[in-house]
């Protein structure tokens, strides 16, 4: 029972519950993000380019621990310039993943470098990787929020126009839509999402809230209006139930959160089998 | 009535190699053109050129009323992501619209006007990867005259597809003529639509001829053409060349 009250422990939990309700709050506004650009992370095929990013962002964030910096701009910085390069350089799918592979083990590599030579509190350290919501300060939850409203309205702004170029390229492009301007705005919209999003989950646990939720999502539906509902509430219930079940726990957030978006994903696999072949059947 | 595309002088060569000079083009209104062909003599670049995608070596492109009159089918493929039938279509009605996407009035009538002038109601919520090719194309002529075009451009949209359903996609595509539409139609294959079409570009050695099917699908003309004895058999409102240097894929 030692390891169980390790993993869920409720005591003291309203207490708890109004010291994170900023972390709370925080984390329902970053599930809003990741359920939101995650459709287009799907649809666009750039769930390696998210990884990629990740580790970019991971050594901004850890060179900004080192020099004493804000953690979450350092993390910003990285993820730019890597959603830059990425979306400059690699336009066709092959050309894309090999960059992405050449510059993940890079960043990954200056991340542990710069965490080697930081001699500050090792926790720091591995919040970067792995997720550490309730322990970012108020100043930095301001950052987060700002970052993510910002992702939010320029989504949903472009909404229309990035849809048509995503999925369907081609006719967009004979439409007159600038597909190049769409294509490198989103990966700096992306950049921005995967930066705020490393400070719930980690760099190494990004995935499972900017592509598990939308990809959970696409499962069940195809409908333009129901997949990023459906995959933002999924994000939501990941990060909120996350910290809500962290919260009594000594353990980090991010296990219940990549568990509980997992979990999710999983039901809407089985969901979506047996509505596919229930049309199928229909059909024949 | 009147021109809906008029292309001047236009020529177009990668490097030392032209694949065609001193192009003259009208399409009017209501006009069936087909741009036939073997492949790499810039038929698809003609098709880019006119949606400004390529830019011409000399020469101009004007289509009446700007690239906003364009409606475009592309040749049938899988779209990586799920997508219903009706949103494929939606993408002609609202998919440039810029700004937060709340839905306009008008809108999803107008989708479901489309749908059923392609025939498409029966499926509209399918994905469209449970889809024939068929059914897909008919979802792209509906998406392609959602602006009412003036010119539709059509590039090989029967490619993958069985007899009966080129018949029927290609009936939809000349349907769009009675609004006065004029089409250009890049095929390797000119049977399917050779009832419908009436006039040729026929591109091939780095030169051109433009007529009636009669008048550029003959054996003198394409010997001349291809600079080798080229046979064309005229059998049941079917042509087959035969000798012609490259596939003309006139074997299906």
């Amino acid at each position: 029972m030692d390891l169980f009250s390790e993993i869920f422990n409720f005591s003291d939990y309203g207490e708890l519950l109004y010291l994170v309700r900023n972390s709370i709050f925080a984390g329902a506004v970053l599930g809003i993000v990741g359920g939101l650009i995650g459709t287009f992370v799907v649809s666009r095929d750039l769930a390696f380019a998210v990884h990629g990013i990740s580790e970019l962002s991971f050594a901004g964030a850890s060179a900004a621990l080192l020099i004493g910096a804000n953690v979450v701009a350092g993390s910003l910085v990285g993820s730019l310039i890597a959603a830059l390069l990425i979306g400059a350089l690699g336009a066709r799918a092959r050309e894309r993943n090999s960059i992405i592979a050449v510059l993940m083990p890079f960043g990954l590599g200056l991340g542990i470098l710069f965490l080697a030579l930081y001699k500050g509190r090792s926790a720091n350290k591995f919040g970067l990787l792995t997720g550490q919501i309730v322990s970012v300060d108020d100043p930095q939850l301001g950052y987060l929020l700002v970052v993510s409203i910002v992702v939010i309205i320029a989504l949903l702004l472009i909404w229309r126009p990035l849809t048509f170029a995503s999925i369907d390229a081609d006719v967009a492009r004979a439409k007159g839509l600038p597909i190049g301007a769409i294509s490198i705005g989103f990966m700096l919209l992306l950049g921005l999402a995967v930066a705020v999003s490393i400070q719930v989950v980690g760099a190494l646990l990004v995935l499972s809230l900017l592509v598990t939720p939308a990809a959970a999502a696409m499962r069940v539906t195809a409908s333009p209006v129901l997949t990023p509902v459906l995959s933002v509430a999924f994000a939501v219930a990941s990060v909120v139930g996350g910290i809500l079940l962290a919260l009594g726990s000594s353990l980090p957030i991010s296990p219940y959160v990549t568990t509980i978006s997992f979990l999710i994903y999983v039901v809407c696999r089985i969901v979506g089998r047996r509505r596919t072949s229930r049309r199928i059947g229909s059909l024949a | 009535m009147g021109a809906v595309l008029s292309v001047r002088g236009a020529s177009l060569a990668f490097g030392d190699r032209t694949l065609w000079h001193d192009l003259d083009l009208t399409v009017e209104s209501g006009e069936f053109l087909a741009v036939i062909g073997p492949n790499g003599t810039g038929k698809t670049s003609l098709l880019k050129a006119i949606l400004g995608q390529q830019e011409l070596t000399s020469g101009t492109v004007e289509v009446a009323g700007g690239a906003a009159n364009v409606g475009y089918i592309p040749q049938q493929k899988m779209l990586a992501a799920s997508v219903r039938a009706r949103d494929l279509v939606g993408f002609g009605v609202s998919g440039t619209r810029w700004g937060f996407p709340l839905p306009r009035r008008g809108d999803r009538q107008r989708v479901d006007e489309l749908l059923a002038a392609v025939g498409a109601t029966a499926f509209a919520d399918e994905p469209v990867s449970v889809l024939s090719g068929g059914e897909q194309q008919r979802l792209r002529v509906g998406q392609a005259i959602a602006g009412d075009p003036s010119l539709l451009l059509c590039d090989e949209p029967l490619l993958s597809l069985d007899l009966a359903h080129q018949r029927g996609v290609s009936e939809l595509i000349d349907a769009q003529r009675t609004t006065g539409a004029g089409v250009v139609f890049v095929t390797h294959d000119v049977n399917p639509i050779l009832n419908m079409v009436d006039r040729v570009l026929y591109l091939a050695g780095g030169t051109f001829r433009i007529g009636t099917p009669d008048e550029v699908l003959r054996s003198d003309v394409l010997s001349e053409m291809y600079g080798t004895p080229v046979d064309v058999f005229r059998a049941h409102d079917r042509i087959v060349v035969v000798g012609a240097p490259d596939d003309h894929g006139d074997h299906h």
